[in-house]
Formats: C-alpha cells, sequence, structure tokens
C-alpha cells in the first residue's frame, strides 16, 4: 500500500479556493448599476472557462504525443483531460445561466456565445460518441487523437472569433468591456486572478485522480 | 498523381450513375417537400425562412455526398491506394472532387429553389460566392470526417454526428451572409464575415492535411 501523501500545490489549491470563496463573498465589490452584488458571480463564472480551455489545451497536446509515439498513456491523459474540460465547461454554463438571470432576467439568451459554447460542447460530445464506436485500442487511440485536434481546431474559432463579430448582451462583444470592468477595483482584479489559478489546479488535480482511477480500472482487468 | 486520382474519381462517379442521379434525386425531393408544404399559402415564405430551408436542405444533402467518399470504398481497393499513392494525394484528390460535387448541388440547389419557392435574393454575385466558399468549407472539413467515420462501426450515423457540429461555425457565417444579401446590404459589410469563412476553410483544410495519414494508415 502507498502511504498517503499530501502535495505542496494541493495545499496551495485548497487555500487559493479558500481565498477565493471567502474573499469572493465578503471582499467589498464597486456598486455597478443593474450588476449590483451579482459582479460576484465573475469569480466562478470566468475561471471555468479558463480551467476548460486549459484542459482542453492539454488534451490537444496529450493529442499530439499520442500520434507521435503511439504511446496507450497519451491517450488515457487525452480523453480525462476532456472529460475534466467538459465538467467545467457545462459548470460555466450553469453559472453564466444563473448570473444571466439575475442581470438579464432570463437563463438563456439567443447570445452568439451561449449558442456556441453549447455548439462546443457538442463537438466534444461527439467526441465521447467516437471513442465509444470504436473497439481496437490502437485505433481508438489514433482516431479520437485526430478527431480531438480536429475538434480543438472548430472550437477556437466558434469560442473566440464569431461571437467578437456580432452585437451581444454578453461582456466581451460589441462593444462591451472584457477586463476593463475591473479597472475600477483593485481587490477583484486580485480575486479573479486568484480564482483562475486555483480552478486551473483543481482541474489538473481532477485529471490526476481520473487517471489514477483509470490506471486502476485496467490493472483490475488484468487480474480478472 | 492528385490529377490522375481526381479524374479516376470523375470516371468512375460517371460510370456508376446511381449515386449522382440518387443525389439529385435526393436534392429535388427536398425541395419540392418544401414547395408542398407552402404550396397552400405561397406568401408564407418570408426571406428568413427561405434562407433556412434552402441551409437546411443543403446541409443534408452536401452530408449525404461527402459521406460515401470513403464509406463506399471497398476494403481491397483501399489497400491498392495506400501502396500506389502518398495519403496526401489521396485527401486533396477527394476533397477536391467533393468541392466540385458540392459546388454543383448547391447551385442546382438554389435553381430549384428559386424555381419552387422564390427568389427573395437581392445580391446574387455575392450569394453565389458565400456558397463557393461554403462548399470549400464543407468539403475540407467532411471529406476527413467521412475517412474517420468510414472506419468505425455504424459508419452512417457517425458521419452524421461528428459532421453536425463542426461545419456549424461555416453554416452560421454563411446564414449570415445569406441574410445580408436578401436584404441588399452594401458589399463592404460582407466582407469581414466572407474573410473569417475563407480562414476557417484554411485552418480546418490544414488540420486535415496533417491529420489524415494517421487516419490512412490502420
Amino acid at each position: 500500500m502507498n502511504k498517503f501523501k499530501l502535495e505542496w500545490w494541493k495545499v496551495v489549491t485548497i487555500i487559493l479556493l479558500y481565498y477565493t470563496v471567502i474573499g469572493g463573498f465578503l471582499i467589498p465589490v464597486p456598486r455597478l448599476h443593474i450588476l449590483n452584488e451579482s459582479i460576484r458571480m465573475n469569480y466562478f463564472h470566468v475561471p471555468m472557462w479558463f480551467a476548460m480551455m486549459f484542459q482542453f489545451t492539454y488534451s490537444v497536446w496529450a493529442s499530439i504525443q499520442y500520434l507521435r509515439t503511439n504511446k496507450i498513456d497519451y491517450d488515457d491523459k487525452a480523453i480525462e483531460s476532456v472529460k475534466v474540460a467538459f465538467f467545467f465547461g457545462a459548470l460555466g454554463l450553469l453559472t453564466g445561466m444563473l448570473w444571466g438571470n439575475a442581470t438579464w432576467g432570463t437563463y438563456w439568451t439567443n447570445d452568439p456565445k451561449l449558442n456556441n459554447t453549447t455548439i462546443g460542447l457538442l463537438i466534444y460530445s461527439a467526441y465521447f460518441v467516437l471513442r465509444t464506436s470504436l473497439e481496437d485500442e490502437t485505433q481508438r487511440g489514433r482516431f479520437s487523437a485526430a478527431y480531438n485536434i480536429f475538434a480543438y481546431m472548430a472550437f477556437i474559432p466558434l469560442i473566440y472569433i464569431l461571437p467578437r463579430m456580432t452585437d451581444s448582451l454578453h461582456p466581451g462583444s460589441g462593444n462591451n468591456p472584457t477586463f476593463r470592468l475591473f479597472d475600477t477595483s483593485h481587490d477583484m482584479k486580485l480575486v479573479v486572478y486568484t480564482a483562475i489559478i486555483g480552478f486551473i489546479a483543481l482541474g489538473w488535480w481532477f485529471l490526476t485522480l481520473f487517471l489514477r482511477l483509470r490506471s486502476l480500472k485496467k490493472q483490475q482487468d488484468e487480474v480478472i | 498523381m492528385l490529377l490522375q486520382l481526381f479524374l479516376k474519381e470523375l470516371t468512375l462517379e460517371l460510370r456508376r450513375k446511381a449515386v449522382i442521379s440518387g443525389l439529385a434525386l435526393y436534392l429535388f425531393s427536398t425541395a419540392f417537400i418544401c414547395y408542398l408544404s407552402f404550396s397552400l399559402k405561397q406568401n408564407q415564405i418570408t426571406p428568413l425562412v427561405w434562407s433556412a430551408l434552402f441551409w437546411v436542405t443543403i446541409l443534408f444533402s452536401v452530408i449525404n455526398t461527402v459521406a460515401k467518399s470513403f464509406i463506399g470504398e471497398k476494403k481491397g481497393r483501399e489497400i491498392y491506394y495506400y501502396s500506389i499513392a502518398s495519403p496526401a494525394a489521396i485527401l486533396l484528390s477527394k476533397m477536391l472532387y467533393n468541392f466540385l460535387l458540392i459546388t454543383i448541388l448547391t447551385f442546382v440547389g438554389w435553381v430549384l429553389f428559386v424555381l419552387l419557392l422564390n427568389n427573395p435574393l437581392v445580391d446574387h454575385l455575392l450569394f453565389g460566392v458565400t456558397l463557393l466558399l461554403a462548399a470549400l468549407g464543407f468539403s475540407s472539413s467532411l471529406t476527413m470526417l467521412s475517412a474517420l467515420a468510414a472506419k468505425a462501426s455504424h459508419s452512417n450515423i457517425l458521419m452524421a454526428v461528428l459532421s453536425f457540429p463542426v461545419v456549424i461555425s461555416v453554416l452560421l457565417i454563411a446564414i449570415k451572409v445569406t441574410k445580408n444579401c436578401i436584404d441588399g446590404l452594401d458589399r463592404s459589410v460582407s466582407y469581414p464575415e466572407l474573410l473569417t469563412l475563407l480562414a476557417i476553410n484554411c485552418l480546418v483544410a490544414a488540420a486535415s492535411y496533417l491529420l489524415f495519414p494517421y487516419i490512412w494508415r490502420s
């Protein structure tokens, strides 16, 4: 049996997340029209997308490595990080819906960012479907790696380019400001950056756990 | 090599007429169903409904067209191609051929829609250019996915599942430009969209070009 060992970066993650939650709810925020206290959602909504993109980018890197080396480890990394990214993406949509309900008065609007993110998550759902329909392990690895890279290529314009070309209610498109919003408050900036780092690290933690679970399952299958 | 493979695709297609005539019939039936279902009240077709019907018809016909480019191939023939040609040549020839086919398909679809429904378009040249660019986008993204789906089980369902989300970014821009064409806006309004469409096409084509050898090898 391995002895349980808490690594330093996990401790840092816990501290950062504690700071995010406590600071996010207690540190005074600038009073803005309509936004009011709901601006605190920013501490949780924005980091989700950062954590998601980090995981997707990592999985693309793993897929490229898989195609180069054909080591099955990289395939495991790719699929598990897509899972984690998908989880964060769903959470990002959920927090965004709550925030939208508070400020726009509706959970869902016909906003390019909302719609395109949903499409983006659909692309990755297709990735899961593709994996289940391939039986051979090496073939599955190669095909899903190829599709993963391809999906990332389709995902980037969908998320970062197209929404910026249309007007919308969302910050960061049309004439709305993105990060200029926080220029008023130094405290907010601090919490947001902490939250981004904290949630990215949390995603990494999830990934290591999933990978361990996967390797344990493989060992179990071998025993049987 | 590329040209030879392209010509081979073309002669094969012309030799067995079943596929081409099937596709033409598919497109015609869809357009005709649109016409029949709206014939009770012809004036119900507003320009936006026209554009929605048009793009849905095109999307389904195109996916059916491209899906057969690899799914239809026989197992033994693939090994033969593998031994005589580089993967890049195979992909590019298929892409080029699909581009030709899709272009014809979309323009025939346009004519059918104008004949059967009505013609809300103001700026015809711009719409033609949009169709060309969209055809390029469809062929560059779907050819590679068809190769992917062909190797898996349940390839027809998988083809639909994989392709819909990926072609949507092409489709979204195309629909937007179509609306500009219908409204008869100044062409300079649509240039950024067309450029983006071209950029996405290049991106997706480059990705297919790089990834195809890995799929082909198995």
